[in-house]
This record gives C-alpha cells, sequence and structure tokens, in this order.
C-alpha cells in the first residue's frame, strides 16, 4: 500500500479497518542467492539496496531476534556528517545526502529532523581543533559554522555561561545534521524490502557458516539450514562472535554504550549539543523526553546495561553544561552493544572467505550511517567493487596502515 | 564492579584504567609484521571469560592482570601482570 495523506484520511473515516501488516513473515526457503545476517538498520537496508538498486530477487534477513531490536531501536537518533578524516569525510557526506531523501524513497515518515548539531569548545586547542574539522566539512561540501562564544550564548541561551567550570570557547555547528526516529528507518527498509520480495524471517538465529574449499555454502540456523550463493554479515556487537563461527579474527572489540531519556517536557532544547569536557550530548525528541548519553563504559561488556559510574559522569556533565535539566526527572536508562573497531572507524568488505562479506565496526556513528552503509553493502555484494563513497573501509588496512583514527587515540577502542 | 588490588585490597573500578587484552603482554618481535599486526590489532573479544590489563591508577599504579567475566562482570582472579609475565617466561 502507498501511504499518503489520502489513505490516513479514509483509514481515519473507516475506523482505521484498511491498515495491512508491513510485511509477510516467511518461512525460511531451502537457498537464496543472497542471504544478510542481521535485522537491524544495516542488515534491512542492504536488502533493501540489493532488491531496489541492483535488481537481485532471491534474498533473505535472518534477525535472531524480532526487527529493529538491536542497536537501531537503541541510540539516540543522531545524523551528522562532521568527520575530520578522508574515509569518513566522503561516506558520511554521502549518507547525509541520501537521508535527506530517504522519506521519499521509502514512503514511509522517518521523521528526519535536520535540527541542527553543534559541538562546543572550551579552550582554544579544541576551538582550533574545531576550526580545522569545519574546514574539512566545507571541503567535502557539507555545513560548517565556527561560533565565537557570543555566537553560541544567542543560538543556546539556556548554556552555563556565567559561573561554568569549563566556561564555552566557541563552537562547530552543522546545520544540516539532526536527528530521525530510529525506529521508522528500520521499519521503513523493512517495509521497501519486503514489497520488492526480500524475505524477512525474524527468530533464526545464524549458528554456524557452511564453508567448502574456501568458498561460502550457506549458515545453519536456529530454523535449521539455509543455503547461500553469497552471505554478509551486518550484526552490530555481536560482529566478532559471528565472524569467528568462519574462523576470522577481527580488529574490534564489544562495549556497552548507554542512553538516557526524561519525562516529557515543553520544547526547550530545539537543536543537537555536545559537550566538549565531559561525556555528554542531548536533544530532545518529538516526544518531548530529553535525550541525552555519554561514551561507552570503558572495558569490553556483553552485558547489554551500562554500569552506575557512567550515569554519574554523564549527569554531572549535564549538569555542568545545562543545570537547568536537573529539574527533569529521568525516566528511563539503557545499553546497547556495539563493535569498537581499533581505529573508530568501520569495516565494510569481502573476507578471506569466498562469498563471505562484513559490514561492521560501526562504533558511535552506525545509525546516521545505516543509509550509505546498506547502499554501499549492497553494492559491494552485488557488484564485488567498493562504492565511491566507501572505498577505504578495508579490512587489511590495519595491516597496511591505513587506519582511519579520527579521534586519533591509536589502538584502543575504549578511546574512540 | 570492584577489583581486588594484590597490594591495596578490593576498590571501585573507577581507581583502575583499562587497557585491553591480556596478550598484550606477549609482545612479539617487530621484525615479524604478521605477528606484530595481530599482537597491535586483532582481537578474541569473547563473550565469556577474558583476561585483560588495569591499571591501578589511582592506588598504587600497578598494573593488574585481571580475569573478568565480560557479560557478567564477574572478576575471578587478579594477579600482577608482572607476575604474570615472568611466570608465561
Ligand atoms: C545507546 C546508543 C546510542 C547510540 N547513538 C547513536 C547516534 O546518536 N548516532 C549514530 O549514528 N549511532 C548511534 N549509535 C550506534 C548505532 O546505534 C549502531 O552503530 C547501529 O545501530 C548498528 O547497526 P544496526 O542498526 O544494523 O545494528 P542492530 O540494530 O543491533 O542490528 C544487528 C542485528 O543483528 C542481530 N544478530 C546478531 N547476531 C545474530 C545471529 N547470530 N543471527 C541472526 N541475527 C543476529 C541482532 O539481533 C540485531 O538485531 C548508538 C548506539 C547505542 C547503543
Ligand atoms: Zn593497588
Amino acid at each position: 500500500m502507498h501511504y499518503s495523506a489520502l489513505q490516513i484520511l479514509k483509514n481515519g473515516l473507516t475506523g482505521n479497518k484498511g491498515w495491512k501488516p508491513v510485511w509477510r513473515d516467511p518461512e525460511p526457503k531451502k537457498s537464496y542467492d543472497i542471504v544478510i545476517i542481521g535485522g537491524g538498520g544495516h542488515g534491512l537496508a542492504t536488502a533493501y539496496y540489493l532488491a531496489k538498486t541492483h535488481g537481485i530477487q532471491n534474498i533473505a534477513v535472518l534477525e535472531k531476534g524480532y526487527l529493529g531490536g538491536g542497536n537501531v531501536g537503541r541510540n539516540t537518533t543522531i545524523v551528522r556528517a562532521n568527520y575530520l578524516l578522508d574515509g569518513n569525510l566522503e561516506f558520511y557526506s554521502h549518507s547525509l545526502k541520501l537521508w535527506e531523501n530517504l522519506e521519499q524513497e521509502l514512503n514511509y515518515n522517518a521523521m528526519l529532523s535536520q535540527r541542527g548539531c553543534l559541538l562546543l569548545a572550551h579552550n582554544d586547542g579544541q576551538f582550533d581543533g574545531l576550526a580545522r574539522r569545519g574546514n574539512a566539512n566545507l571541503a567535502t561540501g557539507d555545513d560548517a559554522v565556527l561560533m565565537s562564544a557570543d555566537d553560541v550564548r544567542a543560538f543556546t541561551p539556556y548554556l552555563n555561561f556565567d559561573d561554568a567550570r569549563f566556561p564555552i570557547r566557541g563552537g562547530l555547528l552543522q546545520r544540516t545534521g539532526g536527528t530521525a526516529r530510529h525506529d521508522a528507518v528500520a521499519w521503513g527498509y523493512a517495509r521497501g524490502a519486503d514489497m520488492r520480495g526480500v524475505d524477512l524471517i525474524q527468530n533464526c538465529e545464524v549458528t554456524g557458516f557452511r564453508i567448502e574449499g574456501g568458498k561460502i555454502k550457506g549458515v545453519e540456523t536456529s530454523r535449521g539450514y539455509i543455503g547461500a550463493g553469497k552471505v554478509g554479515m551486518s550484526v552490530a556487537g555481536r560482529t566478532s562472535q559471528v565472524a569467528q563461527m568462519a574462523g576470522l579474527r577481527l580488529p574490534i572489540e564489544s562495549h556497552v554504550l548507554q542512553a538516557f531519556v526524561t519525562e516529557g517536557v515543553k520544547p526547550v532544547i530545539d537543536t543537537v549539543i555536545s559537550f566538549g569536557m565531559g561525556h555528554f550530548y542531548i536533544s530532545q525528541s518529538d516526544k518531548g523526553g530529553l535525550v541525552f548519553g555519554g561514551d561507552i563504559d570503558g572495558y569490553n561488556s556483553y552485558s547489554q546495561r551500562g554500569n552506575l559510574p557512567m550515569v554519574e559522569h554523564v549527569a554531572e556533565a549535564g549538569m555542568a553544561l545545562m543545570p537547568m535539566i536537573g529539574k527533569s526527572r529521568m525516566l528511563r536508562s539503557w545499553g546497547g552493544i556495539m563493535d569498537m573497531s581499533m581505529d573508530g572507524s568501520p569495516i565494510i568488505d569481502k573476507t578471506p572467505i569466498e562469498g563471505l562479506f562484513l559490514n561492521g565496526g560501526w562504533c558511535y556513528g552506525g545509525f546516521k550511517a545505516v543509509p550509505a552503509a546498506g547502499a554501499a553493502f549492497a553494492h559491494l555484494m552485488a557488484t564485488g567493487e567498493k562504492a565511491t563513497w566507501a572505498t577505504k573501509f578495508n579490512l587489511n588496512r590495519f595491516e597496511t596502515g591505513h587506519v582511519i583514527d579520527d579521534e586519533g587515540t591509536g589502538a584502543r577502542p575504549n578511546q574512540h | 564492579m570492584r577489583i581486588s588490588c594484590p597490594h591495596c585490597g578490593e576498590r571501585d573500578h573507577r581507581e583502575f584504567e583499562y587497557l585491553g587484552s591480556a596478550k598484550l603482554l606477549e609482545r612479539p618481535d617487530g621484525g615479524d609484521r604478521a605477528a606484530f599486526h595481530d599482537y597491535v590489532f586483532q582481537r578474541k573479544n569473547p563473550t565469556g571469560e577474558n583476561a585483560e590489563l588495569w591499571q591501578h591508577v589511582m592506588g598504587c599504579s600497578a598494573w593488574l592482570h585481571v580475569v573478568r567475566n565480560i557479560t557478567t562482570h564477574e572478576i575471578t582472579a587478579v594477579k600482577l601482570a608482572r607476575d604474570v609475565k615472568a611466570a608465561a617466561r
């Protein structure tokens, strides 16, 4: 069904009885041309572009839980293209362009809101760093506005300017950045893929690979063996585990990232703000909740919930930056397990096993990456070639020295 | 999470700095490129028990070899990294 204002009106007047389930719930077939493991944002987008752009008919997405139940439904929904280094620059730039047309592309309301994304600096070194970053973004064709302390005060007057422990020196604003509705992104891609014949198979965990003569033959699953011409791994924080079943060892650790939301309040924060002196960033959801988060807990974790010290740190940082949030009550907090790669950047590449492909290592940036990563992974799996906007996310870059270390912290995943 | 430092006793984990897998104790010869690449970048990243290096930065500064369950955060053994390295020789 094509969604439109007319449909909403028609169904509204007829008791909303005309809506149908948005995707099928098919039984797995014996084999597929392409099997994607993981029904998160990346897996669903990959399947969508494989079907839509590359016209491949016989595709399945295998998800061990339910569609969108992973990090795609747990993140803080920030979308931006203000990275620093080649590799990331052109990739996130392309992703933002796809975001800008996503709702038309999918005929689904992803609620992209380009409300701006402000990074703060609190000393001269940070300010110079932001100027350099802004220049890199401008040179890539993306938006960047370097702001003085007065500019920041005019833009976000509710920050603590007068007696702050870390006075605000200035900021870098990307007006095209913002937020989107995370679940809707998963659902929109799922619907688009299903409409094009992709089998979305839930409650189907991949438990092993069948590999013969160095070539992939299929996957063992909790719902039986499924043959496959090609297999793509897109399993977010589980990349090491799934790849290990194929005998691969990767430059990845798994870490937990927490996020928080307050009870709904009237509109107060109309942009996305990142503190520069502690781990804290914040935006306000369309429902009114203040959505905020910080950094990973700092040590490997698969527990899918965080520890209290990071809760305390994030709350303290928030209070230092905007004391007014102390009046709102925290409603929920949660955590998600993310791949943290050794340079903080992702991997979209072939593996040493013929027909087995890898899309992982997404760290903090995996939600904003969904459209471009899905399109790039589909391109790679369909054509065997790297997409022009994702040529540098190579698996062997750690061997060849072509790491993309945006934070400049070295092979320390807990520092990226 | 609390870690029992062999020198200082049981302390809150915030007193410690996390480095990563304890495989970093086994530094290979720099001339062996493949081994060195594996040493710096590749990780087993298990879901269960893992041996890791933590430093007691807000205490005695010792480097510790900690065996921790990555899913439950249960810590089953803490030794001085120096002793573990010496025993491996
Ligand atoms: C708290 C938090 C906040 C974040 N905030 C942001 C943000 O503001 N902006 C941003 O860009 N990024 C953000 N991220 C990162 C982003 O959410 C992730 O990088 C991204 O969602 C990962 O890709 P995905 O959507 O495909 O993952 P997921 O939705 O996790 O999909 C992976 C799927 O694979 C499935 N799977 C795993 N193993 C198997 C198996 N063996 N068989 C079958 N299926 C399997 C899982 O069940 C899961 O559904 C945040 C992450 C967290 C945790
Ligand atoms: Zn000590």
